[in-house]
């Protein structure tokens, strides 16, 4: 690795790496072969990436393990999955009558601290629980950052359902009050976002479609949600769409990267925290 | 947790009327036309018709799809009736009884839906849409709409552009 002007820079350069939603212009994504199915013996398969364009892959896989949830609440099987230089590919098969949700969650501390006048990074895969003994004794100027991403998407077989929407209190997280797998052209949808558990209102949402590669413009819609965390998407014509919501970004710590008045952050102090919430919904011709 | 589910109410169309002993049969005779079409590669195309009346839930009247395929396969593209199955198919199980049938080959078809035989309900007054929608296996979709008034007669016809040809229903009393 390049030797860095500054320590934060550093630090901030691994953030970067390790989370890349993170970064502005990379986007992660997952896309399913179908999301509104038929038939009594249904598959669908689903890539996962990080990249510029949407839905292109061109950039890195998206890593993680896969979680899918079953109508009936339960945990699904992931089968098939590959990882090759550009995506992660894995098929879920449908056995049951209503709608699945498929998530890659990334949970994660990043950070650094001081120890004997050299800056070191915190170990890849440190969590909550183990921060305190991933910082030894004697470190300062502690910098950390928890981050949650959810990447989800939804897939219906039969008529839709909505016990996988059942929010678990963490992050960010879509409460449908359309159910995402009900989207046509022409027409209004409401979801409702929240953050650990509560609505997450007056934020930003952020809604691309598919496609960029062969258009001039992003078309990007920049959305907000009202008090109650909930925001109206009209949807401009079918295909796939990219959503996104984050936490406005708060640095690493008191006084974060870009922030003016960076100064150290005491041992054991509360990380800051990012929340980012990705799906992508598909939405039919009429 | 309040999920829009389309046209979907808890009195289902006709419900109300069902038990009741109707003054004469309410027959829809329709007659839906089959283009033949110069492609390469050639299926019979999905059809389903259905029922739809204000504030009550869409009725499923027929829906011709390969229905004979081993381990029940050609279901799968049941979805591709995009309209249908958001209004009506989706929450539906296959083969359903009255209502599923083979697909059928371009031509001129005459069917005929009487209250109370079948899938087809005893009609409460009202306004009514009957709709005919057809998709094509690597083909496109075509949707017509026919809308009709209860108790009343007469004749609607639709012309369709592309996977469907002319439509006409007569209501009778």
């Amino acid at each position: 690795m390049k030797k860095f002007r500054t320590p934060i820079i550093a630090a901030a350069a691994l953030i970067a790496l390790a989370t890349p939603a993170a970064v502005e212009a990379h986007r992660m994504w997952m896309l399913p072969s179908a999301t509104v199915v038929s038939g009594d013996d249904v598959w669908v398969t689903i890539d996962a990436a990080v990249s510029n364009d949407l839905f292109y892959f061109e950039h890195q896989p998206l890593r993680g393990d896969p979680v899918v949830i079953a109508p009936d609440g339960s945990q699904g099987a992931v089968e098939n999955k590959a990882t090759g230089r550009y995506r992660t590919t894995f098929d879920v098969h449908l056995t049951q009558k209503g709608t699945y949700k498929v998530a890659i969650i990334n949970e994660g501390v990043f950070g650094s601290y001081m120890l004997n006048g050299e800056r070191k990074m915190l170990p890849r895969g440190t969590t909550t629980a183990t921060l305190a003994s991933a910082i030894p004794a004697g470190a300062t100027e502690v910098r950390t950052s928890e981050n949650l991403t959810r990447n989800e998407v939804f897939i219906t077989s039969g008529a839709p359902t909505t016990t996988v929407f059942k929010p678990a209190g963490k992050g960010i997280e879509l409460v449908p009050v359309t159910h995402p797998n009900d989207l046509v052209a022409g027409e209004t949808a409401t979801f409702q976002f929240l953050l650990d558990g509560k609505p997450f209102g007056n934020q930003a949402v952020t809604v691309i479609p598919g496609g960029i590669r062969y258009r001039d413009k992003l078309n990007q819609m920049d959305l907000k949600t009202d008090a109650e965390g909930k925001v109206q998407i009209t949807w401009p014509e079918p295909g796939m769409y990219w959503l996104n919501v984050t936490t406005a970004p708060q640095g690493m710590g008191p006084g974060g990267p870009g922030g003016p008045q960076a100064g150290p952050a005491a041992p054991g102090a509360a990380p800051a925290r990012r929340a980012n919430y990705v799906t992508t919904l598909e939405v039919l011709a009429p | 947790m309040q999920i829009r589910l389309t046209g979907l109410t808890l009195t289902a169309l006709g419900a109300t009327a069902v038990g009741a002993t109707p003054a004469a049969a309410q027959t829809l005779d329709l007659t839906v036309t089959i283009p033949r079409l110069n492609v390469a590669e050639y299926h019979r195309p999905y059809v389903a018709i259905w029922l739809e009346k204000e504030g009550a839930a869409p009725r499923t009247l027929a829906v011709w799809y390969d229905h004979d395929m081993k381990a029940n396969e050609g279901t799968k593209w049941l979805r591709d009736v995009r309209q249908w199955w958001r209004a009506s198919g989706r929450s539906m199980s296959f083969p359903a009884d009255g209502v599923t049938g083979a697909t059928r080959a371009p031509g001129t078809h005459k069917i005929s839906f009487t209250a109370g035989q079948g899938a087809m309900p005893q009609l409460s007054g009202g306004k009514y849409t009957l709709v005919v929608e057809a998709a094509r296996e690597v083909g496109g979709r075509e949707l017509l709409r026919l809308p009709f008034t209860w108790p009343g007669g007469g004749t609607v016809t639709a012309q369709g552009a592309n996977e469907l040809g002319a439509v006409r229903l007569t209501v009778r009393r």
